[in-house]
């Protein structure tokens, strides 16, 4: 599998969800996975996966010895790796800038030159490809479709590509050429694409004209919490009610509906405050909606949220929001019903299609919105009911059940 | 002689429009006309019109030997006032047969049974009052909402001096018994009951169109054979169901009313006869006694309550609306009693059931709302709306029982300044002649 992010060095969604998959697969038996990320930090679980690391993985042959290789990447790889690697490199990569060990450097996040980083991504994938064995491979998101490709390119071996976001969702329709022609390509090459909802599903087939039949839609699902996140009593330092946005604030998370709601709802009751929970380009734009539609002393701005704080962010809420735009599909509230919050989502996003126990409306809908918010806070049956039901629904949707349906769709692939 | 008591239900609530939160307090007219006419007019075109001039012409083509029984709820007459008096015409027209029963129930088609007696029996009264300015005879059976029974209510009912009730013929509660006799209530032995034969009914309203149904197509020839080859014993056979059954949820183009129309004849040359509730009571011997832990009902397959208040959204709405009972029933606001009126329909509380989610079905079928949290929403923000209205009227910081005393106190002292006002005219006129 190639992935771009693995927890707990996460950015965003991707992480989590490329991390559940694969627990959920090997759960299912008989599985053997390799998962390269560009980085790895050494704290990676690696009880179910082996971890290659793209930074790792020489693409010039150094002269080093056992010793040396140990203690410069001891922490995240076996130097056997590195040398059985090293016995691969199929082509004469001394023109680009590698380090003592002959490896390229990653950053592992999405810096500005992103597209070389891509492409180095994929070169790398060349020399893995040519080492490992494996039956099949799986890109998780367009970032790693060129090592896909590349990949399938050198072994043959069927490729699977999972869309976890497409750039028509990213870029509300403005969709950068460059993107979409990555995209497209590896959707071209795929054998088989795996979409995390109908939602997104119907954006490959429509927006980038592939065949239904190739598109299989398995939805996210997500990990249970753990004893830690479960004992976690955050004090809570107001009696109001609290309402929160928890993600990246730009223009795919309709940051500004969620302004223009707590607004309404404020001009209307007393005992509530509104939260924005992390941080993005949208960020003063919406600190200065705020400020013009004279809210800001009931709603609060905390940046950017990681670990723990998330969840205790979460355990002190009463609503969680989410009013996407467009949400391939939206893993987070899917953790918020897991501690028991009462969750809004934008019909627009792909998780709506199957949880019952939320209340979804349109994300343009901010009068709906607005009253489902009222209605939480105001009626206890209902926060009561979303709760508990809420908690209920969501711990029925495991990974292993995700999990075996890509396994499903391996074997078909296989048997094909 | 084996007996057939056919049944229908007419009912439609006032649907509530979009209500948000900001309305509360602002707006207090709450009814969606648009939506609750055009349903209106759609049934009573498909169904209703084309269903009673079907059992007008089977009445008479028989000989008068067709008998039949409806239950309208108040409501229902209210929009077919409003919307479709042609109904209501053709009922009067139905009655003068003589072969038509009405049956008695809660005016709001409301499940005030289960909570606030007081209110069960006020809707009682104005209901028969309605049924009999409209046909000229007070009910003399029993059909509560949705066919809800429970030992409480079969107490009441009795002592609202109704002879015979209608229940469904709910497997757990009949057991090895058959629904095809008279029963009588454990509760109130003078109140019999005339049980569901929910097989025989639900095959006209819903299988009768069924492809996949293995007895498909159902003929009137079939169905009477049927009825025709049970036990000899068993002699009385419910069909209870809704009036759209025919039409509505039976499309007129399935046949169902050319099938209905065969019915008599193929009776009669199965020797079955037809009856109304009361003929039926009075004819059979009751065979036993029928008693209940819990309320039952038609609905679902549980048939219980739990699609109205099987959840904490459907509670909580149910006990906020009757906690202010007694305080509108002080209130002499005409707007007030009838909203309370509208707002009591069983059907709000349909609309907020969550179990659609596992078994897909029904509820979401009749539902004006996308979810059930939307029903909610709208008719909790509705609802605050009305309590404020009340409270208006009479702040809640008075106790009841204090706001009682003061209104009788009022209403004392207008009967005393009448009384004292008579004096003064008296005096008044009597005043010139001692000046004289």
């Amino acid at each position: 599998m190639f992935g771009w992010e693995f927890p707990p060095h996460i950015l965003g969604g991707l992480g989590t969800a490329s991390y559940g998959l694969t627990k959920g697969m090997v759960e299912c038996g008989d599985m053997d996975i390799t998962f390269v990320i560009p980085k790895p930090w050494g704290d990676e679980d690696k009880s179910f996966a082996k971890i290659v690391g793209a930074n790792c993985t020489p693409v010039v042959w150094k002269d080093v010895t056992y010793q040396y290789v140990e203690k410069r990447i001891g922490y995240c790889t076996d130097p056997q790796t590195y040398f059985d690697m090293r016995n691969h490199i199929y082509a004469d990569f001394s023109y680009m800038h590698t380090n003592d060990l002959g490896c390229i450097e990653f950053s592992g996040r999405y810096p500005e030159n992103l597209l070389e980083e891509i492409n180095n991504y994929s070169i790398v994938a060349g020399v893995i490809a040519r080492t490992e064995s494996f039956d099949i491979i799986h890109s998780h998101d367009w970032l790693t479709y060129p090592a896909g490709i590349h990949a399938k390119k050198v072994t043959g071996k069927p490729l699977v590509i999972h869309v976890h976001a497409t750039d028509f969702d990213r870029s509300r329709g403005n969709v950068n050429p460059k993107v979409f022609a990555i995209e497209k390509d590896g959707m071209n090459y795929a054998d088989h694409i795996i979409t995390v909802s109908d939602l997104t599903r119907r954006t490959v087939i429509e927006k980038y004209g592939i065949n239904p039949s190739k598109v299989t839609t398995v939805h996210n699902a997500v990990e249970p919490i753990s004893p830690q996140i479960e004992a976690l009593k955050p004090e809570r330092n107001t009696n109001d009610k609290v309402v929160t946005f928890l993600g990246r604030i730009t223009m795919q998370k309709g940051p500004e509906y969620f302004v223009e709601a707590a607004a309404k709802v404020l001009k209307r009751t007393k005992g509530v405050r509104f939260v924005m929970a992390g941080s993005g380009d949208k960020m003063e734009e919406m600190i200065q909606l705020a400020a013009d539609r004279d809210i800001a002393d009931k709603f609060h701005f905390t940046g950017f949220l990681k670990g723990m704080q998330v969840y205790e962010m979460l355990k002190s809420s009463d609503v969680y929001i989410m009013p996407s735009v467009s949400e391939p599909f939206g893993i987070s509230p899917l953790e918020a019903m897991q501690v028991g919050v009462p969750s809004i989502i934008s019909k627009q996003s792909g998780c709506a299609e199957i949880l019952n126990n939320v209340i979804k409306t349109d994300y343009w809908d901010i009068d709906s919105m607005a009253d489902a918010i009222y209605s939480i806070v105001t009626y206890p049956a209902m926060y009561e009911h979303l709760r508990i039901e809420g908690k209920n629904e969501v711990d029925q949707i495991v990974w292993t059940k995700a999990g075996q349906k890509v396994i499903d769709i391996y074997n078909n692939i296989l048997n094909h | 002689m084996k007996t057939i008591c056919f049944y229908f239900q007419i009912h439609q609530p006032f649907r509530l429009k979009r209500y948000r939160f900001f309305d509360i307090g602002k707006d207090s007219y709450y009814y969606d006309d648009f939506l609750n006419e055009s349903i209106i007019a759609r049934l009573v075109r498909e169904s209703y019109i084309p269903a009673l001039h079907t059992l007008f012409e089977m009445i008479e083509e028989s000989g008068k030997q067709f008998k039949v029984a409806f239950s309208i709820s108040g409501i229902a007459i209210e929009q077919f006032e409003i919307y479709a008096p042609e109904v209501l015409e053709l009922l009067q027209k139905l009655n003068k047969t003589g072969c038509v029963e009405f049956l008695g129930e809660t005016y709001a088609h409301s499940l005030s049974s289960l909570i606030d007696p007081t209110e069960f029996m006020n809707q009682v009264y104005k209901h028969s009052a309605k049924i009999e300015s409209l046909f000229g005879k007070r009910p003399k059976v029993f059909r509560n909402t949705e066919l809800i029974y429970s030992e409480e209510v079969a107490a009441e009912v009795s002592k609202l001096g109704f002879k015979g009730m209608l229940a469904e013929g709910a497997k757990h509660i009949l057991g090895w018994k058959s629904p095809n006799y008279i029963y009588r209530s454990m509760a109130a032995p003078n109140l019999k009951l005339l049980m569901r034969n929910f097989k025989f009914s639900d095959d006209i309203t819903f299988r009768f169109s069924d492809y996949n149904w293995s007895e498909y197509p159902l003929t009137a020839d079939k169905y009477m054979n049927w009825i025709a080859a049970t036990d000899p014993k068993e002699q009385v056979f419910c069909l209870f169901m809704s009036l759209d059954a025919l039409g509505g949820i039976q499309k007129a183009e399935s046949g169902i009313f050319d099938f209905m129309k065969a019915l008599p004849y193929f009776a009669k040359e199965k020797n079955i006869s037809f009856s109304t509730p009361s003929e039926a009571i009075k004819r059979y011997e009751v065979m036993d006694s029928i008693t209940t832990l819990h309320p039952f009902s038609w609905a679902d397959e549980e048939r219980d309550t739990t699609a109205w208040l099987g959840n904490k959204l459907q509670t909580e709405a149910f006990e906020k609306l009757y906690s202010i009972g007694e305080r509108v029933r002080l209130c002499s606001d005409r707007r007030i009693q009838q909203d309370w009126s509208y707002l009591q329909c069983s059907d709000h509380f349909y609309y907020m059931s969550t179990k659609h989610f596992a078994d897909g079905s029904v509820h979401k079928l009749f539902s004006p709302y996308e979810s059930p949290f939307e029903a909610f929403t709208n008719y909790m923000n509705v609802l605050s709306d009305f309590i404020t209205r009340v409270e208006a009227q009479y702040p809640s910081s008075i106790e009841n029982e204090e706001l009682n005393s003061l209104l009788q106190t009022i209403h004392n002292q207008a009967d005393e300044i009448h009384l004292l006002k008579d004096e003064i005219k008296k005096l008044k006129s009597k005043k010139p002649k001692a000046g004289a």
